[in-house]
């Protein structure tokens, strides 16, 4: 199983998708140095945890399921995993953030 | 009005999930699934006794896709944002909402699919008084989020879990 075997119907897309989650990811993290303020910085990384790391896994899924010769759709656990804890720390953060500016 | 079938949430996402990580749906995988789910579901009873029987799934369906839409749209509202044609600091801001949502999984989806969102973060909630704070990277047009979140994201939420 080698790069060559990924046949260009999954290959060209995924390789789409790969620069897509990538440009996301860097935008998002640039924004951790371009925003001046903790409250607005807070809102970059999301960027890349969410669309960018959707991309991510799309492509994964094309070239595994091309590779397979079957639906394999294993990432959609990661994009669970993913939703369902990266909300937390940012909340953790932010209730943080504001008790602290409270005091 | 008749009232929907609940789905008992948890058990049924364990069935699925250990389905998803065998990668198979042999009958033996789909037996050892249930009994997996069924059984970290009855332990977990004990730790938290409020189980979520959510109604009207078919809602889901239309809510998924609604923030599957809002999460593009705002990853690019961001992206905008940050790489800003001007180099203007966006106008950052707390925004008050009152609920009508009361469910605590309800409450807890509403949570995860607005800081998952690009560009809004769930800031706190007072449960006396079911205000939700949210702070909003781009805050412009209060009016509109406001409508957002209540007939996007809330109504829905409502039919589902209450």
């Amino acid at each position: 199983m080698t790069a060559a075997d990924v046949p260009l119907w999954a290959a060209l897309p995924a390789a789409l998708l790969l620069v897509c989650g990538g440009l996301l990811t860097v935008v998002g993290s640039l924004g951790l140095l371009r925003l001046d303020s903790f409250y607005a910085r807070i809102h970059a990384p999301t960027m890349g945890g969410t669309l960018g790391a959707g991309c991510v896994l799309l492509a994964s899924m094309l070239v595994s399921t091309a590779l397979a010769q079957r639906p394999v759709v294993h990432e959609l656990l990661i994009t669970l995993f993913i939703l369902i804890t990266a909300p937390v720390t940012t909340m953790l953060l932010m209730r943080a953030a504001i008790l602290r500016s409270q005091e | 009005m008749k009232r929907r079938p609940r789905v008992p949430l948890l058990p049924v996402v364990l069935a699925m999930v250990w389905l998803l990580f065998n990668d198979s749906l042999s009958a033996g995988h789909i037996l050892l699934g249930v009994v997996f789910a069924l059984l970290v579901s009855a332990t977990v009873r004990r730790l938290r006794p409020l189980p979520a029987w959510p109604r009207r799934l078919h809602v889901a369906v239309g809510l998924i896709w609604h923030v599957f839409v809002d999460i593009v749209r705002s990853n690019i509202g961001v992206g905008r944002v940050i790489l800003g044609t001007t180099r203007r600091q966006p106008s950052i801001g707390f925004l008050r909402i009152p609920l009508d949502l009361r469910d605590p999984h309800g409450l807890a989806m509403l949570a995860i699919i607005i800081t998952g969102t690009p560009g809004t973060v769930w800031a706190g909630h007072d449960a006396a008084s079911n205000v939700l704070t949210l702070h909003i990277l781009d805050l412009k047009d209060e009016e509109t989020w406001i409508r957002t979140i209540k007939n996007s994201y809330e109504r829905p939420l409502m039919e589902i879990f209450e």
